[in-house]
């Protein structure tokens, strides 16, 4: 008798810790669900458009503004100011407008030989069309966690040049690099030589007239 | 320094706010991968390193587009660059292909605009000309075009504001063209020499020339024309002009 009542106690106590595991067990697993369905990363009342190509944004455009120095040969070394416009056609290739603006100095002729003045008119202006080919893409480093995209790129063009009163036919070379910094906005530093031929001090010559800059732009 | 960007943002023009204020409506796209995966660039180009990809089955967002590349964020927020190549093997809600392709041949002969720069001589002085065309149909266009030449004697100005161009075989790979047109030239000559005046003539012109698809909305053309300026002189002039350059169409 008393070993009977010993069995049964066992199979309950056994049945008991057995039922509380189980449902220990059942509470967790819903439990463990919940929390993945708590915060699913895209909400799934969202509705979902159909992508068509021409829905996409796309920045293939991005516009600036310059300043920078600009060595006019015989005429000293003078601000310049300017704005450009990108197209990006591929990755590699560009195509780039820049007008820009400053003023021939003096040339040392006109410094030294007192009262003599060979231009009266020191207005320089040019604008030019370039292609542009990306050659060396990359990322800058600045912090452990922060990484740029930048390039390094070669450009050429041509446009005109109206200085002095003439007009110039103006080849355009150079290289830069640029530095995107975020979706919208990029640094860019370029060098570049603008060449025409002009007569004004008395030879035919090809002058060379070399401008660095720095170019903010905004994709669009 | 924001306070600054965006003040240069306003002076840049009215186009680059009007996106900064279409980005203020929420457009969210998303393509679900068919791929086993497809890879996250952390830069728009080939060579940029691949740090992440997602596989079959998953979604991503698309942001935006710069030139091949598409910007997307994935399910678990990771921001990089998706190759179109890839972004086109994925499928939309609906699970159709996502139907992402470049401007071919045939969006080459059907366009309507077409937008360009060239350069050449103009009888021995160097000329850069700008153009922009409407074609009416496949085979004819108008353009409009501005050009400056200068040499050693002296600048002109170029305007035609009415150029016909035919093009007889569009669907050509080298496309020849015909062109006819009329404007105005003026000379300038240049301050260094003994002064003649500035003088405005009108002229007319034939030509033809070659023009040929490159890539994506990018092509290439050359041309030539012969020009009658119609002086107040005796006699008519003549000119010779030979150009190269690209364009772009839409």
């Amino acid at each position: 008798m008393e070993s009977w009542f010993r069995v049964f106690l066992l199979v309950t106590v056994f049945a008991f810790s057995g039922t509380a595991v189980l449902a220990a067990e059942k509470s967790g697993q819903p439990a463990a669900d919940e929390i993945i369905q708590q915060e699913p990363v895209i909400q799934p009342e969202v509705k979902r458009r159909e992508v068509k190509q021409a829905d996409i944004e796309t920045e293939n455009f991005e516009v600036g503004v310059f300043v920078g120095l600009l060595s006019i040969e015989d005429f000293g070394t003078n601000p310049v100011y300017g704005v450009s416009v990108d197209y990006h056609v591929t990755e590699d290739l560009f195509v780039q407008g820049r007008f820009g603006v400053s003023e021939a100095g003096t040339t040392s002729f006109e410094r030294l030989g007192g009262g003599v003045t060979l231009l009266s008119n020191r207005d320089y202006q040019y604008y030019d069309v370039s292609i542009g080919y990306n050659l060396l893409p990359g990322e800058a480093f600045l912090t452990r966690d922060t990484a740029y995209n930048t390039s390094l790129y070669l450009i050429i063009g041509a446009g005109n040049t109206d200085f002095a009163g003439d007009n110039f036919f103006t080849i355009v070379w150079g290289a830069g690099y640029g530095i995107t910094v975020s979706d919208w906005f990029a640094a860019h530093m370029d060098f570049r030589d603008h060449m025409f031929d002009i007569n004004i001090t008395g030879e035919d010559k090809t002058s060379h007239n070399l401008e660095a800059s720095l170019d903010l732009t905004f994709y669009f | 320094m924001r306070k600054c960007f965006i003040t240069l943002v306003l002076l840049v023009g009215s186009l680059s706010v009007s996106s900064l204020s279409t980005a203020g409506e929420p457009e969210q796209y998303f393509v679900k991968v068919a791929d086993p995966y497809i890879e996250i660039h952390t830069g728009a180009g080939r060579g940029y390193p691949i740090f992440y990809v997602v596989a079959r089955d998953e979604w991503v967002q698309l942001l935006y587009r710069k030139t091949d590349w598409f910007r997307v964020l994935t399910e678990d927020g990771k921001e990089g660059w998706v190759s179109a190549a890839q972004l086109s093997m994925t499928l939309n809600p609906s699970g159709k292909r996502v139907d992402i392709r470049d401007p071919n041949e045939k969006d080459f002969v059907l366009r309507d605009w077409e937008y360009g720069a060239l350069i050449g001589d103009f009888e021995g002085l160097s000329i850069i000309s700008f153009y922009a065309g409407y074609h009416f149909n496949e085979n004819i266009s108008n353009e409009i075009i501005l050009s400056q030449a200068s040499g050693s004697v002296s600048s002109k100005t170029i305007l035609s504001l009415l150029n016909i161009v035919h093009e007889p075989f569009p669907e050509w790979k080298m496309s020849p063209f015909f062109t006819l047109g009329t404007g105005w030239i003026r000379t300038d000559p240049k301050s260094t020499l003994a002064t003649t005046r500035d003088r405005t003539d009108q002229y007319a012109n034939y030509g033809f020339g070659i023009r040929t698809h490159l890539t994506k909305r990018f092509l290439l053309r050359a041309e030539y024309k012969n020009y009658v300026i119609f002086t107040s002189r005796d006699d008519n002039e003549e000119i010779e002009e030979w150009k190269v350059g690209f364009g772009f169409f839409f």
